[in-house]
């Protein structure tokens, strides 16, 4: 049991990581990964809705009737969705209004009504807690990367500290929404390089 | 048939009890959620536009209700005594509602200042009413009696953003609402600040 569900949460973090490797959840990974403050904040926000979604679709799954468990695993996941958004104006405000429409859109997040279809349904819920919690960490770090490059060469800076220096002229290039898909696309090719070995 | 029923009453159930607990969130985090859009949201442009008072108008606020909508009034004190009250109006701009704090003097009905609050208007275009204080700061001095808050192109007294005229027009709804809530409410605003002072 332990083996499987190390094994569960790993996957996530490279063979299976979200963003790279199942190439899910494009949307929010364009249009926030402008900061890695915004990056790390939307990876979080996702990670709590993943692991709780799972959970609760895996304690469910012999309750919920197959033909309207999409349905009811929307309402779920929205009712999660919500939380966040609450908690998120309640105790971090400056991100909320950063990250603004993209919290009630992490609802039709691919990754995590894939992951309540493709796994919690059919597991035990600690199985289906690791698998969310590997893919919402996954999703975290992949987040982090490409907003690291962007930031840093798009405004010289990483978490608002300067990192290339004052005479560093900055790609705007990369912060604009064209440089995001360029910037996404590179690191594909840079993980499909790696993974060919 | 017992399938049918089953999914009616597993999706109602699942929809109510999620229901129930957003609500409860909901009202957990009410108050919490208030505090946190004034302290970024509005704090910043009272600031701005209330400069020369020694109180602290976040604190010595009080709520009306106009045509159900519910509005929050911020006094602002010298030496102890009310001098001006700031609120928000809001008006229909190119990319969705802009937020405008209007600062009122209370003894003149002059405006004391103007400042966005929030806006989606276009990066760069219609944000200039926000972070350019050259167009918001036409309103400060102007009559609330007398003064005609629009565009020259629409017969008032206010010259638009070149390039932004529709944010520009949007701004005047609002600074024009704040004077019509200003209107009809005068009497129960002062009521309020005495209550305040005392």
């Amino acid at each position: 049991m332990a083996q499987s569900m190390a094994k569960e949460f790993t996957k996530g973090l490279w063979a299976e990581i979200p963003l790279f490797r199942l190439v899910l959840g494009l949307c929010p990974a364009l249009a926030v990964t402008k900061s890695v403050e915004n990056g790390i904040g939307m990876g979080i926000a996702t990670t709590f809705v993943l692991v709780c979604s799972n959970l609760l679709v895996s304690l469910l799954r012999n309750v919920i009737p197959s033909k309207v468990r999409i349905a009811c695993y929307i309402v779920i996941i929205a009712t999660f969705v919500t939380v966040v958004e609450l908690l998120m104006q309640a105790f971090a405000y400056p991100l909320f209004l950063k990250l603004g429409i993209f919290i009630p859109l992490i609802v039709v997040n691919c990754i995590v009504l894939g992951r309540a279809e493709a796994f919690a349904g059919k597991n035990p819920p600690l199985l289906a807690v690791a698998d969310g919690l590997g893919m919402g960490i996954g999703f975290t770090l992949a987040l982090t990367a490409l907003s690291a490059v962007r930031e840093c060469l798009g405004a010289g800076t990483i978490l608002g500290a300067q990192v290339l220096g004052q005479s560093y002229q900055p790609f705007t290039f990369i912060i604009e929404a064209p440089g995001a898909f360029v910037g996404l696309g590179l690191m594909l090719c840079l993980m499909n390089l790696i993974g060919k070995k | 048939m017992r399938e049918m029923i089953s999914m009616v009453v597993v999706l109602t159930v699942l929809s109510a009890v999620s229901g129930g607990l957003l609500a409860a969130i909901k009202t957990g985090t009410n108050e919490r959620i208030e505090n946190q859009v004034l302290k970024f949201q509005k704090a910043p442009a009272i600031k701005l536009i209330l400069s020369d008072v020694d109180n602290d108008p976040l604190h010595d606020r009080f709520k009306l209700t106009d045509q159900e909508q519910e509005i929050i009034f911020f006094t602002g004190k010298k030496d102890n005594k009310p001098v001006s009250v700031a609120f928000e109006g809001k008006g229909k701009g190119y990319g969705g509602d802009i937020g405008v704090m209007v600062a009122i003097n209370l003894k003149s009905d002059d405006i004391a200042g103007v400042s966005v609050t929030t806006h989606s208007e276009t990066p760069g275009v219609g944000s200039r009413a926000k972070d350019n204080p050259d167009f918001v700061s036409q309103f400060a001095g102007l009559s609330l009696n007398d003064a005609t808050f629009a565009v020259k192109d629409s017969g008032g007294d206010i010259n638009a953003m070149s390039g932004a005229t529709i944010t520009s027009k949007g701004v005047c709804i609002a600074v024009k609402q704040a004077q019509d809530i200003y209107q009809r409410l005068k009497p129960e605003i002062l009521k309020q600040i005495k209550q305040l002072a005392n």
